[in-house]
């Protein structure tokens, strides 16, 4: 079949610029990742990276592999594939292309200022920077950059979208095409709390305008912005679930509306939830906290009626394909195609990452698990393999399709997937009894003092997991830059499977078609979460100034 | 105003979670709120450049307030180390924690037991339990906190009532 719409030249440069920076960050990022799951092991590398020059300590790593891996390899992967969706999905450019890459190249630039900094050994603060530990004013204006970057690129779609509405109108609006609005529209109400932590408070006190800042009032800006993050890079996840999935099983999406309803609870839901990071901080009222948790706990709808929706699909896909029985139609779907495969597979982990999920956020169990392994063990199972490993089979049709050229080596990229599963569910399944057991996270466990003798078994494994991710996340490095660069001039263009609904997409009420009343919901919703919290926060200050010492 | 068309299927799968839901903001609900599986709360502000200045804090440890049932330890975390690092308390007694830090973020996690506290310089957590079997818990910093982070723990001696104080 051919594609009823093409990409113009431009238009596949520029999404292509975001996937290379995107894999050029996991490639150096990854690196750092075993690297700490070796020193639990008992395998230290760091004293002969730091004869290399690789790295000054295991925070640096740490931090390299936090900020790369987490925040700018999934950004530039999201702004890239949004980018495809917005245009694919309405069949027209962008409004404003110079727009969009104006805020590209910001965000560029604010990587690039960031980077220098951690690389120099000047900001191993962690992808958290907490104060009052204290990175140079440049490090936090990278941060701004980066962030203020991804709103502009945000604004583009909106205007794109507008523009398409007024020429379309009574129409329902694409799926892919909506659900990429409604991600950036969450990421500006989530990046709202970092953005003021960061101009109001970090900036000006790096920069010695003022002396002290109130720790607790910054971490509660941070985890407003910090919790609503995951779901930034969850929901392009989701888009290709529910918008692409389906067909490349060789299906139909179950449900647009319902489709579309998860979406508008997400964006309902997903940012009055900061305090479910802070169950343990003091200076928030426990009963703002269950608050919280309850809120958070009703993620858990959107999260079940995507389960279900995906699942549907998948089966109607399973039965077309001569699937039969209770369990036929799963054994039915294609295994063999990486685009699928990892996707399924990212499906799977992600499953135990909920159930991790809700536990973290159920109010008193995250006394036992707060700032331990767990943590790091559960976010590996979401961020780094739900939706890296979907991202990742996304990268396989959407590099060919920019490139023009073949993917290369199936072969390697259908084992790579599996081999990804194994080492994250190997390596995920040690964290998480690491925590239980009270080990604490971002702590280099190999060095540990008080590590008793029975925990050496699962540190083992996390070394394991860690090779076998090593190993893995290399082979796709290669496949990308061989698919990207040398592979074979395909003869037509990759035929985008977007997923058409089992229903008529007119059917869908207007009312999920309607941005404002989900937009006034979800402020409404913001303010009465954080305000009571936020003035009593403001009210009665801790000035704290930067520690006298340099302590990394 | 078209209307919304859920499946039959669907429609029972959203029941269930949303009963799920109900089922679990009252189960952490009565655990928190009426059996006092709580979380750490604000006991007081406090400038932590002045700790030394306080009649409390400038003298860190434990606090006898009923002699084998309530006790009191005021402990402060600094890069790298707990003031005090060795803590002495009987076996089932209550036993209240403040917890604030000299510096920077820090954390105070006791090893097989539910004492877990986010330590944040100015503020000052408050958080309880009651040690019922003897034996050594070590404490552990769970906050990055610099390149010695990993070395920054401590250990609660609870030993049997009848040997306290000897």
């Amino acid at each position: 079949m051919q594609n009823d719409y093409t990409l113009t030249r431009s238009e596949k440069r520029f999404i292509g610029w975001h996937l290379f920076v995107a894999v050029a960050a996991l490639a150096i990022g990854s690196f750092y990742g075993p690297m700490q799951a070796f020193n639990y092991a008992g395998w230290n590398f760091y004293p002969l990276l730091r004869k290399l020059y690789i790295a000054r300590s295991y925070y640096q790593g740490l931090t390299l592999h936090g900020v790369l891996n987490a925040v700018v390899w999934t950004t530039f992967f999201i702004l890239g594939f949004l980018t495809f969706n917005m245009i694919y999905g309405l069949k027209r450019p962008l409004k404003y292309p110079k727009l969009n890459a104006f805020g590209f190249w910001m965000m560029v630039v604010g990587v690039l200022l960031a980077a220098y900094y951690i690389l120099a050994n000047k900001a191993s603060v962690l992808y958290t920077f907490y104060p009052p530990l204290q990175a140079p004013w440049p490090f936090y204006l990278g941060l701004v950059l980066l962030v203020v970057g991804s709103w502009i690129e945000g604004y583009g779609f909106y205007f794109t979208l507008h523009q398409w509405k007024k020429d379309n109108p009574g129409v329902r609006t694409p799926f892919i095409a909506f659900a990429s609005v409604a991600t950036m529209v969450l990421w500006q109400l989530a990046t709202l709390g970092v953005a003021i932590e960061t101009l109001f408070m970090l900036l000006p006190w790096s920069a010695g305008l003022v002396k002290g800042i109130d720790i607790q009032l910054a971490r509660t800006f941070f985890w407003w912005f910090g919790h609503p993050l995951v779901y930034f890079w969850l929901l392009p996840a989701y888009i290709s679930w529910y918008g692409y999935l389906p067909r490349q099983a060789g299906g139909k999406l179950f449900s647009d509306t319902m489709a579309r309803l998860a979406f508008w609870l997400f964006i309902l839901l997903s940012v009055p939830v900061g305090f479910h990071h802070q169950f343990v901080d003091p200076g928030v009222a426990p009963a703002w906290k269950y608050i919280h948790a309850l809120l958070t706990l009703s993620v858990v709808v959107p999260s079940l009626m995507t389960l279900f929706t995906v699942v549907a699909s998948l089966e109607y896909a399973g039965r077309k394909r001569g699937g039969k029985g209770l369990m036929g139609w799963l054994a039915a779907l294609p295994w063999g195609d990486p685009v699928v495969a990892s996707q399924l597979l990212a499906g799977i982990l992600f499953i135990f990452g909920g159930f991790g999920g809700i536990v973290n956020a159920s109010y008193n169990t995250n006394l036992i698990l707060h700032n331990t392994a767990w943590v790091p063990g559960h976010f590996h199972l979401t961020v780094s393999t739900a939706v890296t490993l979907t991202f990742m089979g996304i990268s396989f049709w959407l590099v060919p399709y920019i490139t023009g050229r073949e993917l290369c080596c199936r072969k390697a990229a259908l084992w790579m997937v599996y081999l990804w599963f194994l080492g994250m569910s190997i390596f995920s399944e040690a964290m998480h009894s690491l925590g239980l057991l009270g080990a604490p996270r971002r702590t280099p466990l190999g060095e540990a003092p008080y590590i008793p003798p029975e925990w050496s078994g699962l540190l083992l494994r996390v070394g394991i997991g860690g090779i076998i991710l090593l190993i893995a996340v290399y082979m796709y490095i290669w496949i990308m830059v061989h698919t990207a660069f040398f592979a074979k001039k395909a003869e037509k263009e990759v035929e985008i499977q977007v997923a058409e609904a089992m229903t008529d997409v007119q059917a869908v009420p207007e009312w999920l078609d309607a941005w404002k009343p989900w937009l006034v919901g979800a402020v409404a919703l913001l303010i009465v979460a954080y305000t009571p919290v936020l003035i009593d926060l403001i009210s009665s200050m801790v000035p704290v100034a930067a520690p006298a010492m340099k302590l990394w | 105003m078209s209307s919304l068309h859920i499946d039959q299927h669907e429609k029972r799968w959203i029941t269930i979670s949303m009963v799920l839901l109900a089922a679990f903001a009252v189960l952490i609900g009565v655990s928190g709120f009426a059996l006092g599986v709580q979380v750490p709360t604000l006991e007081q502000k406090i400038d932590p450049t002045k700790l030394n200045q306080d009649p409390e804090w400038s003298n860190p440890g434990v606090r006898e307030i009923v002699p084998g049932k309530k006790y009191e330890v005021f402990l402060i975390a600094q890069t790298w180390q707990f003031t005090p690092r060795e803590i002495v308390v009987p076996a089932g007694a209550k036993v209240t924690f403040y917890v604030t830090s000299r510096d920077i973020q820090h954390g105070f996690k006791v090893l097989d037991t539910d004492l877990n506290v986010q330590v944040i310089p100015g503020y000052v957590g408050k958080l309880s339990y009651t040690f019922k079997k003897p034996g050594e818990y070590k404490f552990i910093c769970t906050e990055y906190c610099g390149l010695a982070h990993a070395a920054m723990f401590g250990v609660v001696k609870v030993v049997p009532p009848e040997e306290y104080g000897q």
